[in-house]
């Protein structure tokens, strides 16, 4: 609950107007008291977003383990309102089933799905990106041109195509998120290995007769590993909505297992009357995705070589 | 092209011999730049060359090209009296160990994300010598003027600019080379750190026997360390003679430019008037003839039509000049420009 009760704190803060998005963004800020004060504000947020991650990776892994009502089966009325009874403090959904359920277990799609195609993307854009901008000439052209149709594509469209033809499981939604995460880390790759290629530790090792591989994972892949960790934060959250927007129109997950996107996708027809069950979902998934902006946003700053060497 | 430089050593078999070595880099679109045009150079052992130039002029890519990180378009390089054009690749490894390379900036020539130890023992891995490394790296370091237990856990951010280069040597030492290339090694140090990197090299060179072949465009570093200087212009050697010889005779007008525009350390002293002017001309369209012609204050028809090659004026003493001389014998040049470091930075 602390999160919660922490909610505008954060939200205040993380709105900064001085702040450029996007990764290799920098603050500008001149003033040192401005960047102490945003310092100590950025750290409690950072607290209170691992906070919230700990919580909800505890309980989605642990969800078996938990005294939880069956998520797939009514427990009591349809809609009933959250707080009224003591085991169901987040109501029950449109068919009576546990709502606390139901979130946490999709709390496991959701992150396992965030978290695992994002590691293959990484996996795969990385090492893609890396040869691009390592070995340049053709290779650097057919990857890059591949990329760029995958980035030319409108997503949805893509995620769409993919889930009509393959059976639609979580192997199939982790794998099409995959590619969908991929170009992101090939560019981000591609970019450092080409500023690093030309460092002149490369060459020294080069001149010491380092092989290609070597140079790649010994001299290149650790000065690129913390960045593309730290971009991957930021990645994990757009992959979670789009999870969410895909299990909304109903290409997620199938049913009973819940998602988050899912759950508000059900909830939508009682916005009227009954907006808890868009809302609650909603506001977990809200903090899920904020959480893992400001951790991404933070390790971005604190790896960023080049700008901690000037401060 | 040029005279048979090796037959006239008096030594035997040099440590580095090349020959008409030609470098040239593509441009997009085609066009290409002459970065070495025929270079002919050979280093025994134990001495130290200096190398220098405008920047630009190809020194780099000389350097490049004798390492082998950029294969030469043409001509021969010999470590040893073994060919390292067209050799394999195995072998070429194994060569490596014997010819590093020590650069500019100090910062940047070490892998930021390592510790001292681990980049100094970098070669020893990577040319597969016998386990353990850690004695053989910290000897090296105490070597190199370094504390091996206060620097070794150290990454390189945390050094300064002259221990980072001490590293840099340390790395290259490691592996007891014979030939030891230092590409503009102490031009990005303050002058008291690089006075201190200067004697560490010309220590190192008397006690392991080191051959150097050292590449600046600082004048008065290359007079400190070198015992013969080659003078480059545009791709090309145009004069090459012991130190003393280059510094108090200099017969190439260029040569006599580039020491003309030394400023002095005396604010009593007026400038001198620049000999040197113009532009160096592109190295992408060469102009025919002497190189340096466009720029020459001796320069006459015969210049544009025949090219001068690199000859022995006196024993050890070699200039590519039609007119080759000690003085002034031509009008001097005066414009408007003052205080250009036409030495380049």
């Amino acid at each position: 609950m602390t999160a919660i009760e922490g909610l505008p704190v954060t939200v205040a803060a993380g709105i900064d107007p001085t702040m450029p998005p996007g990764p290799g963004g920098r603050s500008t800020a001149s003033g040192v008291a401005t960047t102490r004060r945003r310092g100590r504000a950025s750290r409690v947020m950072a607290i209170l977003a691992i906070m919230w991650l700990g919580l909800v990776l505890v309980l989605a892994i642990g969800a078996d383990l938990l005294p939880l009502a069956p998520y797939d089966a009514p427990v009591g009325g349809p809609r009933e309102t959250p707080g009224l009874r003591l085991h169901e403090p987040l109501g029950t959904d449109a068919i009576g089933r546990s709502q606390l359920s139901r979130a946490i277990y999709g709390a496991r799609v959701s992150l396992s799905v965030g978290i695992l195609s994002v590691l293959l993307g990484l996996a795969a854009g990385g090492t893609l990106g890396m040869i691009a901008g390592y070995f340049g000439g053709k290779l650097d052209a057919v990857i890059g041109t591949l990329n760029d149709s995958v980035l030319a594509f409108p997503p949805l469209v893509l995620l769409l195509a993919i889930t009509a033809i393959f059976r639609q499981s979580l192997p199939t939604l982790i794998g099409s998120l995959a590619v969908l995460s991929t170009p992101s880390f090939v560019r981000l790759a591609r970019a450092g290995a080409l500023s690093y290629k030309e460092r002149e530790f490369v060459i020294a090792a080069r001149s010491m007769g380092a092989s290609h591989a070597r140079i790649l994972t010994r001299e290149l892949l650790p000065n690129l590993m913390f960045s593309l960790l730290s971009y991957s934060f930021l990645i994990v959250a757009v992959i979670i909505v789009a999870e969410g927007s895909l299990s909304f129109l109903g290409l997620g997950i199938p049913p009973p297992t819940p998602s988050w996107g899912g759950m508000v996708a059900t909830g939508r027809d009682y916005l009227a009357t009954d907006p808890q069950l868009v809302f609650t979902p909603a506001v977990i998934f809200l903090l899920t995705v904020l959480s893992f902006n400001v951790l991404g946003d933070r390790a971005r700053r604190r790896f960023d070589t080049r700008a901690s060497a000037l401060s | 092209m040029s005279a048979d430089v090796a037959s006239l050593e008096p030594e035997a078999r040099p440590l580095l011999e090349v020959e008409h070595l030609v470098v040239e880099h593509h441009l997009p679109g085609g066009a290409r730049v002459h970065a070495v045009s025929d270079v002919s150079l050979t280093l025994q052992r134990g001495e130290t060359l200096g190398l220098v130039g405008e920047s630009g002029c190809g020194k780099s890519s000389i350097a490049r090209s004798i390492l082998m990180l950029r294969p030469p378009n043409s001509g021969s390089v010999r470590l040893n009296g073994e060919e390292l054009v067209g050799i394999g690749p195995a072998r070429l490894r194994e060569l490596r160990s014997q010819m590093l390379i020590i650069f500019q900036d100090p910062i940047s020539s070490l892998n930021p994300r390592r510790t001292v130890r681990s980049i100094v023992a970098e070669g020893l891995v990577i040319q597969g010598r016998p386990l353990p490394h850690k004695e053989l790296v910290d000897q090296t370091l105490r070597d190199v003027g370094l504390d091996p237990d206060a620097v070794g856990g150290r990454r390189p951010h945390e050094l300064s600019g002259g221990q980072c280069q001490r590293v840099a040597i340390a790395r290259a030492l490691v592996l007891q080379p014979a030939l030891l290339v230092c590409d503009e090694a102490v031009s990005a140090l303050d002058v008291s750190v690089r006075a201190q990197i200067l004697n560490l090299l010309e220590d190192l060179r008397e006690r392991l026997g080191l051959t150097l072949l050292f590449i600046s465009h600082d004048l008065a570093v290359v007079n400190a360390v070198s015992d013969r200087v080659a003078i480059m212009y545009l791709g090309k050697i145009c004069e090459l003679a012991p130190v003393d010889a280059i510094y108090g005779d200099p017969q190439h007008p260029y040569t006599h430019g580039l020491l003309e525009a030394i400023p002095q350390p005396d604010p009593d002293i007026p400038l001198a008037p620049l000999e040197l002017v113009g532009e160096t001309a592109s190295p992408i369209d060469p102009p025919s003839g002497c190189r340096f012609r466009t720029r020459c204050p001796r320069a006459e028809a015969l210049c544009a039509a025949d090219e001068p090659l690199l000859r022995p004026l006196t024993d050890g003493h070699y200039v590519a000049c039609h007119f080759p001389g000690p003085t002034h014998s031509f009008s001097m040049i005066q414009t408007g420009t003052t205080g250009d470091d036409s030495t380049g930075a």
